[in-house]
């Protein structure tokens, strides 16, 4: 019997046009949000609504500055919290494959990327503001920073893991020892892949709202005082967007569109650390 | 009489229960080169392996028997000092990718976090790639990395690393199995004349390269040393019959 040589191609096309249609179908999302959030959000963003703080109800114009240094700073501990941490964890993942206590770090480490951020915040909520009798952007931050400390630790492994072994062998070989090894050969080498996985998951918690709620709580004032209540992005987007105001749903959109641009440049930093980076073997 | 630089005595290193070199007596005299031959899985890798103590890295792994640096107890002295007197080349080259060819020479000492002065450094930084005959290649780009050069390069690279430390014995595991034939030939001369102030060990597959560059030979078979001799010897005379069977290709 002779094969249908044409039906086969025929089938071959649509199979390849149909892989074709559902990927473009996949970035749709994407850029409905985007063009959704830009054109509610692109009019009110300006200088003065960076840097000034929200009116209260009734006047117009105010801006998120608040919110964007409470969420920088909410961020930034919850990273130095989160990238030492992984990062070392991650070491040893990589250096120690079969022990038990990585298989046991492994395993809570998976769990805890798939526990619900709400999870996260009720936590830190009886581990650290009820002791302090405070609502604190610190809390926050080690709500965000258990957040992290997942993609961090995975993303460190996986890079580590793709390092030849050669390469602490020829360390160890010199007389160097182990410590030096794994710090100024192994983790050099692996840079890039550890970066992009910090930054991703910096862009990750950015707009983590649920941790947030009961933990650094909100701000309606300017604080940059850790141990106290601090506003944020994600914050000022839920309280505001959920308001019967107006002018605040304004402010909301616009504090969306600039959550939605840090994301987007994390993405892009990210990809530009990884192809200028890479080590060459 | 050529003085001893190594001596083994009884010695055995093991996976596990398995062992894989089994009580080997070995003298490896000074500014000689040594090949060590024999068939895949004889623990001829494992051998060079114990003898700067790469091979307790891994675990599972023990050793048994005196193995003598110098008269020196290599496993009552402190690991990384003995890696500091018996440097390794390997079989893949592996220069730091993260570091400069400057960098790369000088790594054992900036690592372990000796001082030494620029202008000492830059004497053995150039001391070494001509020992290592890659002065002439590599001077104009001293600040490129390590990676950019070709591998018979990179492996000439690894062997001025090595011998920067300046080592008493140099471990070369199969170090032109991953070269170009041209590369072999230019590492195998090398080899000449790195003798004059190391004392080289040279496992390798090739037999041809063992009569080669050797003045003596170790043949490994399942774990042991079945003859150790002067090369020209072992490869026109051989005593044992399985030398003779691997020399004459019976069995590889």
């Amino acid at each position: 019997m002779k094969p249908n040589i044409p039906y086969r191609l025929g089938k071959s096309r649509f199979f390849k046009g149909l892989i074709i249609v559902l990927s473009v179908l996949c970035t749709v999302p994407l850029f409905i949000i985007l063009i959704y959030i830009l054109k509610e959000g692109f009019s009110k963003i300006s200088w003065h609504f960076l840097v000034n703080m929200p009116k209260p109800v009734g006047e117009t114009g105010g801006g998120i500055a608040n919110a964007l240094v409470g969420s920088l700073l909410i961020v930034f501990y919850a990273a130095l919290i989160a990238i030492p941490l992984g990062v070392m964890c991650g070491i040893y993942l990589s250096e120690n494959r079969n022990t038990r206590l990585a298989n046991w770090t492994r395993l809570s480490v998976d769990v805890l990327q798939g526990t619900p951020s709400i999870v996260m915040g009720i936590v830190v909520y009886f581990w650290v503001v009820k002791p302090f009798h405070t609502f604190s952007a610190l809390s926050g931050s080690i709500a965000l920073a258990i957040m992290m400390l997942p993609i961090v630790v995975r993303s460190t492994e996986e890079t580590l893991k793709l390092l030849p072994d050669t390469l602490k062998e020829a360390g160890l070989a010199l007389g160097l020892p182990y410590h030096k090894v794994i710090l100024r050969i192994i983790l050099p080498c692996g840079i890039s892949g550890i970066l992009s996985g910090v930054i991703l998951a910096v862009a990750r918690i950015a707009g983590e709202t649920a941790p947030l709620l009961f933990t650094a709580f909100g701000n309606p004032y300017f604080s940059t005082n850790i141990f106290k209540p601090m506003q944020s992005l994600p914050l000022l987007i839920f309280n505001y967007a959920t308001s019967a105001y107006e002018d605040w749903h304004d402010l909301a959109w616009g504090a969306a569109l600039i959550l939605l641009i840090w994301v987007l440049l994390l993405n892009i930093i990210t990809k530009i650390i990884t192809r200028k980076w890479r080590v060459q073997f | 009489m050529e003085s001893t630089i190594l001596k083994t005595i009884n010695f055995n290193a093991y996976f596990g229960e398995n062992r894989v070199v089994k009580e080997v007596n070995i003298e490896i005299p000074k500014n000689n080169v040594i090949a060590v031959m024999g068939p895949s899985g004889c623990g001829k890798t494992t051998f060079l392996r114990c003898i700067n103590r790469m091979h307790e890295l891994i675990e599972g792994t023990s050793t048994s028997g005196t193995m003598l640096l110098n008269n020196e107890d290599i496993y009552s002295m402190h690991p990384i000092l003995v890696r500091h007197k018996i440097g390794m080349v390997f079989q893949r080259p592996n220069p730091f990718p993260n570091l400069s060819i400057y960098d790369n020479v000088i790594a054992g000492y900036k690592l372990n976090g000796m001082k030494i002065s620029k202008p000492d450094r830059d004497a053995i930084v150039e001391h070494s790639l001509q020992k290592a005959s890659l002065w002439n290649e590599v001077k104009e780009s001293l600040n490129k990395k390590g990676t950019f050069l070709s591998g018979g390069q990179q492996q000439r690279l690894c062997i001025a690393r090595a011998i920067a430390m300046e080592p008493d014995v140099l471990l070369l595991d199969e170090p032109t199995s991953a070269l170009d034939p041209i590369s072999t030939s230019s590492i195998e001369v090398l080899m000449q004349e790195l003798k004059k102030n190391y004392t080289l060990v040279v496992v390798t597959h090739n037999m041809q390269q063992a009569a080669r560059v050797s003045d003596k030979t170790a043949f490994f078979y399942l774990g042991e040393l079945i003859e150790y001799d002067i090369t020209k010897n072992m490869f026109t005379n051989p005593k044992d019959t399985r030398t003779q069977n691997y020399i004459t290709g019976r069995f590889s």
